[in-house]
């Protein structure tokens, strides 16, 4: 905040703490103006006024502004509402969906310094990142997700009427177990778009059912064929289980079929998301900042509007030390927000450092280098490119090995020059989804036999499946039908078996 | 480009039919959580809300996701003391600083128990359900207000408080509509000739056809805007409402041989009933009676607080109820019930005279009658009489037996249980 007296000759645009309307409208056409001004390409946006209630509501539905019903969202639900009429949990500001037009929600609580800096942070800084980084692009059909929501809504309300709720909602539990194996991570899917979703559903549905009846015939056909094809099915191992079920398992009900493609695109569209948390909360944060401090200077805020927006930015941005007792791993708004503005920094101000560790970088034009940095990268490889040593310092990092076959931890890396690349390395390894998930894909079925389907577990850093995998199982039988086998490898032996049923 | 939009006015409780489900899903731990709360709750609140913890396991989601064990390597930030190459002890239980941050799951704090508050509608919904009142059937309609007024369309006349503005204002655009047709058809009509004046610039004409076209708007601006032809007025009807009505005895042995404990107890029982009754049955009248010696009308709050004592003639309580049924209650219009609670004791030659008064004047006249022993020692002359006229009639009386505090509950949902229509 350098603003000078000259620089500060307009009036503010508000000084109360009340918003309204007009004043809403104000702050966002100048935050757009001066967005715009920075390059950010964004949506429309469609920003809605709600009461806190409203505001619950929205977070039982994990993000969609329509939702079917399933009794996990009134757990949700009721989890939250808990949370804050005890005071254990204060409401997020604002909710942003991933659609065109972008719509954000405000809170009517907040004050009008809130409203200003939620417009900022989601409208213009989350907006531009859902438009611009390339896994939302790729993943994402920004203006039909609204209508393929609708039409999930009631396809599931068609399904509850004709074969009962609870018929339903076991096939919702048993999808919603396996949501995160619904995407092919190395396949460009195809975007989804509700009409056609209407009208191929039809078509989807009798086609499927005709080539299962192929797959599982038990006529004997030319046994010398069937010498020669011998080969494993499914080809190759599978990693999209919902989607190797719609089109495979054996018993399932057209409807049925359509459920898991339901719930399988519904996470598909929530991929992207997983996968660029610090990325996307760090550039909005960024953002929100940049923004407003340019409105700072010009004079259209006022001193005490910045002080309140400073206090609430500083609380979401801080970073506890690994010691403190409220330490819940590394906050992403902070790891994000510091790598953007460091980048900035490089552009600007450039070290010695910078121009070893940067050379593309270093008094570069920040404004396209931070577009960059924000188009082309997920989590992992942001990280990987970006963190500087500078960032590493201020935040104070290392990283500390836990072997189970060894008594005590081990530092392996601090911030210093000889640490610098493997705690990068780490940290960015720990934004891997290998690393967040069990890697399991489908590794054959027995076609001729029992009908079995064998999952094949490949172990990460020998890490053991979780106690919960016979119930994540359970569900995988109740699609498939017919036993479902788990194995799990490292070093190409086989550690530990599962098996449904047991 | 922004769009601002209020919502603040949308229905809210867009999560109804998800809590909802959620509850139906976990009714049997919702179940428990309210009959323990029953048992132990005093009779002053029994109408609260309820915490009803459920074992994190049962609604947990579950999903894949890594066990303990195996390598892994966190980065924390903060570092103040650590060089590259330092060994840290393993902190206790395995978690806590060196927990996986990934992965909340891991970590101990999502063990608890998955705790939420019922409401105290909820509650009391969740503590009747089920019950209802044994063979309660239509009587005689009564009452002056068992009537409703009914919507049934609209009619011509009614008063200015009823005007029906949507059927006015459309009356009064079909009557313009159809005094206008021919006027603007007409219209119509001049206007192409005038057109076609203009073209060949026939000033003749061109006037004349004006004039005509100036005196045909004012016609049909004369049309008056409202006429009274166009009023329109709701009409409603009044409609009977059929009601069951309903009466029930609370007879409660207050002499000296009940103790604290055991009033206690028979206070609660009857709290479950007058909270039952006033859940469910609306214009439900209760009469409470009490007796030591002599019985006595009361309202409520003597009813359940105050301590008067004495001697015990169980009959007394029954003869007052007897004479107050049929003198208020006639049994042609009321559905009647009863409910007696006692230790069970009493004058030994009273008690066949207890069970001769229900026999002869009670029972034929009530659809049920309930009686309730609260005692921990064994069974006098009275259960042994009432136990004869159980034998007797098995559709009409009911006896129950409550030890201790837990019982009440039970005890009470075996007396109201629904029933299927035999």
């Amino acid at each position: 905040m350098t603003a000078t007296a000259e620089k500060k000759s307009a009036t503010p645009i508000s000084t109360g703490s009340e918003w309204t309307f007009d004043l809403i409208d104000r702050y966002d056409r100048e935050i757009g103006a001066v967005a715009e001004e920075f390059g950010l390409d964004t949506y429309a946006n469609q920003i809605e006024i709600i009461r806190s209630d409203q505001m619950l509501d929205a977070y039982a539905s994990i993000g969609m502004p329509i939702g079917y019903n399933h009794w996990s969202f009134g757990k949700h639900f009721v989890e939250a509402e808990q949370g804050y009429q005890r005071g254990h949990m204060g409401l997020a500001y604002e909710i942003v969906i991933n659609s065109d037009p972008c719509i954000a929600y405000l809170m009517e609580e907040n004050s009008m310094t809130m409203q200003a800096l939620v417009i900022a942070h989601a409208c213009y800084g989350h907006n531009s990142f859902f438009k611009g980084n390339y896994l939302f692009r790729s993943w994402t059909d920004a203006s039909s997700i609204v209508d393929y929501l609708v039409f999930a809504r009631q396809y599931i309300a068609h399904c509850e009427e004709r074969y009962g709720v609870h018929e339903v909602e076991e096939i919702l539990d048993s999808c919603h177990a396996l949501m995160n194996y619904g995407v092919d991570r190395y396949k460009r899917p195809y975007p989804i778009s509700a009409e056609e979703e209407q009208k191929l559903q039809r078509e989807r549905e009798e086609y499927i059912q005709r080539n299962l009846n192929d797959l599982w015939r038990t006529l004997p056909s030319h046994e010398k064929e069937e010498e020669a094809t011998k080969d494993v099915f499914p080809s190759e191992p599978q990693e999209n289980l919902l989607y190797f079920i719609e089109k495979n398992a054996p018993l399932l009900e057209p409807w049925q079929r359509e459920i898991v493609r339901i719930v399988r695109k519904i996470g598909q569209y929530f991929y992207p998301q997983r996968q660029t948390q610090v990325m996307n909360e760090g550039w909005a944060s960024f953002w929100h900042y940049t923004l407003l401090n340019e409105l700072y200077d010009r004079g259209l805020v006022t001193d005490g509007f910045m002080m309140e927006f400073l206090s609430s930015h500083t609380s979401v941005l801080t970073q506890l030390p690994f010691n403190h007792p409220g330490y819940s791993g590394i906050n992403p708004y902070a790891l994000g927000f510091a790598i953007y503005s460091d980048l900035r920094r490089m552009c600007e101000n450039p070290t010695a450092e910078d121009e070893e560790w940067f050379p593309d970088i270093a008094g570069g034009n920040w404004v396209e280098v931070l577009h960059t940095a924000m188009r082309d990268f997920k989590d992992e490889s942001f990280v990987l490119q970006f963190l500087s040593p500078k960032v590493m310092r201020d935040l104070k990092l290392f990283s500390v090995i836990d072997d189970d076959s060894e008594d005590t931890f081990l530092v392996s890396a601090i911030h210093n020059d000889p640490g610098y690349r493997e705690v990068r390395e780490l940290l960015a390894s720990q934004y891997n989804v290998g690393d967040k998930e069990p890697n399991i894909q489908v590794a054959s079925v027995d076609l001729r036999g029992d009908r079995s389907m064998l999952l094949r577990h490949t172990q990460f850093e020998r890490r053991p499946m979780g106690e919960s995998t016979n119930e994540v199982l359970k569900h995988v039988y109740r699609l498939w039908k017919f036993p479902v086998k788990l194995e799990s490898i490292w070093n190409g032996s086989v550690t530990e078996n599962f098996k449904m049923p047991v | 480009m922004s769009y601002l939009i209020d919502r603040r006015e949308n229905a809210k409780n867009k999560n109804m039919v998800n809590r909802r489900r959620f509850m139906e899903r976990y009714k049997q731990h919702i179940k428990k959580a309210v009959e323990k709360a029953v048992d132990n709750r005093s009779i002053t609140d029994m109408e609260r809300g309820e915490d009803v913890p459920i074992p994190a396991g049962d609604v947990s989601e579950p999903v894949f996701h890594h066990g303990q064990g195996g390598r892994r390597t966190i980065v924390h930030p903060g570092n103040e003391e650590f060089m590259a190459g330092d060994r840290v002890q393993r902190p206790q239980g395995g978690q806590g600083g060196g927990g996986g941050s990934s992965d909340a799951s891991d970590q101990g704090e999502g063990e608890d128990d998955f705790v939420f508050q019922l409401t105290s509608d909820e509650f009391m919904e969740v503590l009747f359900d089920d019950l209802e009142l044994p063979n309660m059937t239509k009587r005689h309609l009564k009452g002056t207000h068992s009537f409703k007024y009914e919507h049934a369309g609209f009619s011509n006349d009614g008063v200015p408080a009823k005007l029906s503005v949507t059927r006015t204002m459309k009356a009064s655009r079909m009557r313009h509509i159809a005094l206008n047709a021919r006027r603007k058809r007409e219209r119509e009509a001049l206007q192409e000739t005038l057109l076609a004046a203009q073209h060949s610039g026939d000033e003749l004409t061109l006037r004349r056809i004006g004039k005509q076209l100036q005196d045909l708007e004012k016609q049909i601006r004369k049309v008056t805007f409202l006429d009274d032809t166009d009023l329109r007025y709701n009409l409603h009807v009044k409609k009977p409402i059929p009601t069951s009505q309903a009466v029930m005895f609370c007879l409660m042995d207050v002499s000296g041989s009940m103790d604290q404990a055991i009033k206690d107890m028979a206070k609660r029982f009857y709290l479950l009933l007058y909270l039952f009754l006033k859940k469910h049955y609306e214009r439900t009248e209760i009469v409470f009676i009490r007796h030591h010696t002599i019985a006595k009308e009361v309202d409520e709050h003597e009813f359940f607080y105050s301590r008067e004592t004495g001697g015990t003639v169980v009959s007394s309580a029954l003869q007052l109820m007897d004479e107050i049924m049929h003198e208020r209650y006639s049994p042609d219009e009321w559905n009647i019930y009863g409910a007696q609670a006692s230790d069970g004791d009493n004058w030994n030659d009273d008690s066949p005279k207890c069970a001769k008064i229900l026999r002869e004047n009670i029972l034929p006249d009530v659809q049920h009658f309930a009686y309730v022993e609260i005692t921990k020692r064994s069974h006098q002359a009275l259960w042994e009489e009432y136990a004869k006229l159980e034998e007797e009639f098995p559709e009409l009386f009911a006896q129950q037996h409550i030890r201790g505090v837990g019982d009440i509950f039970s005890v009470f949902r075996q007396l109201f249980q629904k029933r299927l229509a035999a």
